[in-house]
């Protein structure tokens, strides 16, 4: 090996500070979570808005393959979360204990509901795996949402002001993502009126994120400065900006610019929290991101590992991608 | 309200007995999806098309219900057991984000191609794609194991005390990760799950093998099934011995690196030379019904046996009583009962394959109706063996949550209220009875139905299926 084993256990590698780094890739990973399920979720959402039994089809076709690889980066969120900051994994897991249970129940329905929804034609059996399908995945982002928002505030208990519409915000942004995606994937008068519903989310989410930054500026005394602080101020700058791009874009049919711009979204929104909530990485407890960190030798591993997987994993999902590019076609299923 | 510690680990042995079954079937199939295809693409043959495209909507099937009861395992470290998750984590977070990374997303990202992208891509593409859903289960399996099997036999580590809490501090990752369990346990796991689903693909054959030809019944493709028959007769005739040998050696690797778990597994309670093995034991008192052998006992042992066993080859080893060890024993009868069913599971899957292959031999496999209804009831046989395996695995190691160094007593999770766990382990209970059984529905109705029609089939237009309404027999 050229790196030896005691040089791994003393000292950083590269002499890069891999706390601040792991912090900060376990947003980015949140993010990747957050832009390609939300898209599912989304998906699911704008379900409730179809009758037509081949329009619904549709939706499940357009998420069909895409669906088991993005929620992954969800399982890669928990376990780098355990591996990087075990002590912060444990006591936001063990604190929002019913809220993680919630979540991983709506996840669950979310998950199970289009398998389901497939195997019966019945209109009883379709009907309510439907709505399962909507409840799961408009539930999960909420939740989601509003465990991420409890987390920067620190709060002690469920349900926070800044959870809440935190969460809110999340089902929003979740739709503006579904509708962009349906952009790509429909034609006709489903991809028009996803493309209305989209824009008339993306709007809620922009007036949703001011609201929760609010609520977090109200509540929380402690993350005043940060709240004011440049960095934040040009991320909300990028929101505006990627709104407004949405709104543009959709209009002017470029889908491609839409969900593009959602990603941008996305980024800055997973950008704010991580800055707000820096150099704490758990405020209900305190520690820091040095605190809370794992040694040195366990980091260095892991910091290896993520550096050579995470781009095989990116370049196989840009297979995907490209291998279900364009719209979907008539008869695409199973096997 | 339930207690706290006892409604954890009863809610993680509930949703681990129920994951287990996923993991199980999406492992055991990879080698036969891989093969399907591979013959497909080669032989252009309908019948490995039909093969993979049935078998594919039950991979898929279990893939999904997999990852919704799985997330709930990697959430429950630390909901249920934080105290154990921060003292562990810098040890055991490791490999749980290193199966995500590596293999889960390898697994989740080609199923979509498996799936969906027949049509779309390249015959070369397409095999790729089976291979890499194939490898992410097994490398899925890889990096759990490593994290379990470093509980059983922890190595390579220090202990510290950081904020009044004791943290195990990583020093030498090979050592760890590649533990002495490790080899055991991964070889025991993967020949269990692909001897598993062959037991589930034999029987699920067998069943439409009887109803067309010891029955007569009409059945859509029966070539199809006799294909599949022989193909699990095959997969069972490799695997069943070997799990069977190589379970031997595991038994002896517990023997020598976890006594208590094998002093439950053999119910010695006492520190004894030339220990038989009992096939059966039963106390003859009703309040030792929990304590196997404990006295007045009545059962048939072989004598020398289980001192035999575990030293490999001396009916005269010492084996270390139960009563020997510091820390309370772990639920014998458990311990005991499933070990003793495992393995008689194991032997009799030995003789299912020999019967099986001897009929095949003599160029009977339509006609033995018996050996028919034996692959039948022995369809989810395979299953309840790795279930039974992986009892004997988790209470023997009890009251160590990680062997010799941390209590699963001391791992729960500190603030978690009676309440919260009963509340949450009543609703684990009812969701996962739900789901087992919507499984079961799923599986039930895609073998009822059976592999896709010749009509269905792209390249099947040269051999339009025959559908014959006598047995082919005539008998």
């Amino acid at each position: 090996m050229a790196i030896s084993a005691s040089a791994l256990a003393s000292e950083p590698l590269f002499g890069l500070p891999l706390a601040e780094l792991w912090f900060a890739l376990l947003f980015a990973i949140f993010g990747m979570f957050l832009f390609l399920d939300g898209f599912d979720f989304g998906i699911g959402v704008l379900f409730a808005t179809r009758e037509d039994a081949h329009e619904r089809e549709q939706l499940l076709t357009a998420i069909g393959p895409f669906w088991d690889g993005n929620e992954v980066w969800l399982v890669v969120f928990g376990g780098a979360l355990f591996a990087a900051f075990p002590a912060v994994y444990a006591n936001l897991f063990s604190r929002y204990y019913l809220l993680m249970f919630a979540i991983l129940a709506a996840l669950g329905l979310r998950g199970l509901a289009p398998e389901m929804y497939e195997e019966r034609t019945d209109s009883r059996w379709r009907r309510f795996w439907g709505a399962a399908f909507v409840v799961g995945s408009t539930v999960t982002p909420f939740l989601l949402g509003a465990f991420v928002l409890n987390w920067l505030v620190g709060s002690p208990g469920l349900a926070s002001p800044a959870g809440v519409v935190g969460g809110l915000a999340l089902v929003a942004l979740t739709v503006a993502d579904g509708a962009a995606f349906l952009g790509l994937k429909a034609r006709g008068s489903l991809r028009d009126d996803a493309s209305r519903d989209g824009i008339r989310a993306v709007v809620a989410y922009l007036v949703l994120v001011a609201a929760a930054l609010a609520a977090v500026y109200a509540t929380v005394p402690a993350l005043r400065p940060s709240l004011l602080s440049p960095v934040v101020g040009a991320l909300v700058g990028v929101t505006v900006l990627g709104t407004a791009t949405y709104v543009v874009a959709t209009r002017r049919r470029r889908y491609y610019v839409a969900f593009a711009s959602v990603a941008v979204l996305v980024a800055a929104l997973v950008s704010v929290v991580g800055v707000v909530m820096y150099p704490v990485a758990d405020r209900t407890t305190g520690l820091t991101v040095q605190e809370a960190v794992v040694s040195t030798l366990p980091l260095n591993l892991m910091s290896i590992m993520a550096a050579v997987l995470l781009p095989i994993v990116l370049s196989y999902f840009g297979v995907l991608y490209s291998v279900f590019s364009g719209p979907i076609e008539d008869g695409e299923a199973y096997g | 309200m339930i207690d706290p510690t006892f409604a954890s680990r009863l809610q993680f042995a509930v949703t681990t007995i129920v994951h287990i079954v996923f993991p199980v079937m999406s492992m055991g199939l990879a080698p036969f999806l891989i093969y399907f295809t591979w013959k497909e693409i080669r032989t252009g043959k309908p019948i490995y098309e039909q093969l993979r495209r049935f078998w594919v909507r039950i991979f898929a099937v279990s893939f999904v219900v997999g990852t919704v009861t799985g997330l709930v395992l990697e959430f429950e470290f630390g909901t249920n057991f934080a105290a154990f998750s921060t003292t562990a984590g810098e040890l055991f977070g490791g490999p749980l984000a290193t199966e995500g990374m590596m293999a889960f997303m390898l697994e989740a990202t080609f199923l979509g191609i498996f799936v969906f992208g027949r049509e779309r891509v390249s015959d070369a593409l397409y095999f790729v794609s089976s291979v890499a859903v194939g490898l992410g289960t097994w490398l899925s399996a890889v990096w759990i194991l490593i994290a379990n099997s470093w509980m059983q036999t922890p190595r390579g580590f220090d202990l510290a005390t950081e904020g009044g809490q004791q943290v195990v501090l990583l020093t030498d990752p090979l050592a760890a990760y590649f533990n002495p369990r490790f080899q055991y346990m991964f070889v025991h796991m993967q020949n269990s799950a692909v001897e598993a689903v062959a037991l589930f693909m034999a029987g699920v054959a067998a069943y439409h093998v009887f109803r067309h030809h010891v029955w007569g019944y009409p059945v859509e493709h029966p070539e199809f099934w006799e294909t599949t028959l022989k193909i699990a007769i095959v997969a069972l005739v490799i695997t069943a011995p070997l799990q069977v040998i190589h379970g031997d050696l595991y038994a002896r690797h517990v023997y020598e690196t976890q006594p208590q778990k094998f002093a439950a597994m053999e119910a010695v309670w006492e520190t004894d030379s030339y220990v038989p093995e009992y096939i059966v034991a039963f106390p003859t008192d009703v309040q030792d019904l929990l304590d196997p052998r404990t006295r007045d006992l009545f059962g048939i042992g072989i004598p020398g046996g289980a001192s035999w066993l575990a030293s490999g080859g001396d009916p005269q080893a010492t084996i270390r009583g139960l009563d020997s060890f510091e820390t309370e024993a772990p639920p014998v009868a458990i311990v005991f009962w499933s070990f003793r069913l495992m393995v008689g599971l194991g032997f009799w899957f030995i003789l299912l394959a020999f019967w099986a292959s001897y009929r095949w031999w003599r160029g009977e496999l339509r006609d033995d109706d018996l050996l028919h209804k034996a692959l039948m009831g022995s369809s989810l046989l395979g299953i309840l063996a790795v279930e039974l395996g992986w009892i004997v695995t988790e209470v023997g190691r009890q009251p160590w949550v990680i062997q010799g160094v941390m209590r699963t007593a001391d791992g729960v999770s500190p603030g978690l209220t009676g309440a919260e766990a009963t509340f949450t382990l009543v609703g684990f209970v009812t969701g996962y009875a739900a789901l087992l059984g919507l499984y079961a529905y799923v599986v039930v109705r895609l073998v009822r139905a059976g592999p896709p029609s010749g009509s269905d089939l792209r390249a099947n237009t040269q051999t339009p299926t025959v559908e014959s309404e006598v047995p082919a027999d005539g008998d």
